[in-house]
């Protein structure tokens, strides 16, 4: 795992998550960037993002890579930012699923291999 | 420069237990190098997609090693990879150098052997075509990205699992016409939404089989062609490749794959035809949701209505634009590394009049080939009559 992203988890789990933003164009953007992808210059500024997101797209994985493959079905959430940034995690509910537009935090744990970012549903 | 196809192949696609990856492609380029009436000591270029071999057989330098076997050794050589596009893009730099004057002749082609390692093993290492930190690490598989994608299409368009379906009935269909195809057995609706689940809402039949297979075509350029006497009736009018953000997560939509409609643009531009010219289509079915994404992206169906396609009849080998009459990569076979090359390979044919399913009188042919969930497209576009 690359060191950036575990700065980038490190930073979730300690509540204090970070996005880039283009202080030319206005893009957002997640790390580790030093070029905005959108209008190419090296404007892009470290912003505090919100912990809450809404759910964009869902699936239930039933067949996984070795890693993750004693764990099936599990559910993936795309959710986007207010800010306007998307980041891809996985559902931590008790009922196990859940439908865009819903509001969802961010989370992350620690596993042996790494960092795994998590989303689960506001009551 | 106008650039010729000389001869083409593809071997059987399925499971080579016994073969190799020099082995496997060395047979699909001797195969093109006899269709083309041609040696491999004529090849000056050699360009060759391959994905996962450097993980699956713990080797690399797999361009110098194919044209070592195929028996071009003072080539140049060079492997390429962009994911699922791996062999679009060698076919690209064999145009290139043709068409630039530094080449008469290049090999260009692909393999891939899936089948030796298990399926955990080979969804491994397909993954790293996506994200691996954004979406591997999120434990977020292939078939899932394909997913998320088909439930935001199906949640914006109206669109059912029965209409996904009907892409995968289409090309079983066709598969079973096609001797080399991996899948020669059809089915129906019902049989994919009762396959078991995948990733939802995509199941089994939903998506390409694992693949070992090779692909290769001779390309030549039209002096050549002339000087050595070759029987050459297509060329390649143009194409275009395009990016897009590596990981699903930063596309402004996450159901639309933009690379393929800034490829497709280019390609179309290049070789002077728009799609309502095209007469037969091979294109990047990894999963029945890409098929739909694909023939909106290349401009036959507005959007939202790709999915009439293979439900009204619109995209079959008696449709109005016919896709994937080799089966497409759901039935012919997915040996990722190969597959552009083999959607030449098939369109190619279809120009020549030699296809199974072959389609009344092409002029224009077309291949499309995503690599990862659309981070890399490649659009060619091939004539015949030459």
């Amino acid at each position: 795992m690359q060191p950036w992203f575990v700065d980038f988890a490190e930073r979730i789990d300690d509540g204090k998550p970070t996005y880039l933003a283009c202080e030319e164009c206005g893009e957002t953007a997640l790390a580790p960037r030093t070029v905005c992808p959108d209008c190419g210059t090296r404007t892009l500024e470290e912003r505090r993002l919100s912990e809450t997101a809404t759910v964009s797209a869902t699936t239930t994985i039933f067949s996984s890579i070795p890693e993750y493959a004693d764990e099936t079905p599990y559910t993936i959430v795309v959710a986007t930012f207010d800010e306007g940034v998307r980041l891809t995690g996985q559902l931590r509910s008790d009922g196990g699923e859940i439908d865009r537009g819903e509001t969802v935090t961010v989370g992350a744990e620690e596993r042996d291999d790494g960092w795994l970012v998590t989303f689960a549903p506001v009551d | 420069m106008t650039v010729q196809i000389a001869g083409v192949a593809s071997t059987q696609f399925g499971e080579h237990p016994s073969s190799s990856t020099r082995e496997l492609f060395t047979d699909a380029a001797l195969a093109a190098l006899a269709d083309a009436s041609l040696s491999p000591g004529d090849i000056e270029e050699l360009y060759a997609g391959n994905f996962i071999g450097d993980l699956i057989d713990d080797q690399a330098h797999v361009g110098a090693m194919l044209a070592d076997y195929v028996g071009a050794r003072r080539a140049a050589s060079m492997r390429t990879e962009s994911a699922c596009a791996s062999a679009s893009s060698a076919a690209r730099c064999g145009v290139h150098a043709i068409e630039a004057g530094n080449a008469d002749v290049a090999l260009v082609g692909g393999v891939e052997m899936m089948h030796a390692s298990g399926i955990q093993e080979v969804t491994d290492a397909l993954a790293n075509a996506a994200d691996n930190e954004y979406e591997n690490a999120a434990g977020l598989t292939f078939p899932g990205i394909y997913a998320l994608m088909a439930q935001v299409y199906m949640d914006e368009f109206g669109v059912g699992h029965e209409e996904l379906a009907a892409v995968a009935v289409k090309n079983y269909e066709n598969g079973t016409a096609n001797p080399i195809a991996q899948r020669q057995e059809e089915t129906d609706v019902e049989s994919v939404l009762e396959s078991p689940p995948v990733a939802a809402p995509l199941h089994l039949q939903d998506c390409c089989p694992v693949t070992d297979g090779a692909s290769a075509a001779v390309l030549v350029s039209e002096e050549y062609a002339e000087d050595r006497g070759l029987e050459t009736e297509v060329s390649v009018a143009g194409s275009g490749q395009a990016s897009d953000s590596l990981a699903l997560q930063d596309r402004p939509d996450l159901a639309r794959t933009r690379a393929a409609e800034r490829a497709a643009e280019d390609a179309y531009e290049r070789a002077g035809v728009s799609p309502e010219d095209v007469d037969v289509v091979e294109l990047h079915d990894c999963f029945t949701i890409a098929e739909i994404l694909a023939v909106e992206s290349l401009g036959f169906f507005e959007r939202g209505e790709g999915a009439r396609g293979a439900v009204d009849g619109e995209t079959a080998v008696d449709g109005r634009i016919p896709v994937n009459t080799s089966g497409g990569l759901l039935a012919k076979g997915h040996p990722v590394g190969a597959t552009g090359v083999a959607q030449i390979v098939e369109i190619t044919k279809q120009l020549e009049g030699r296809h199974p399913n072959q389609v009344a009188d092409p002029r224009i042919g077309l291949s499309h080939t995503v690599g990862g969930s659309g981070a890399s497209c490649v659009v060619t576009v091939l004539e015949g009559g030459a």
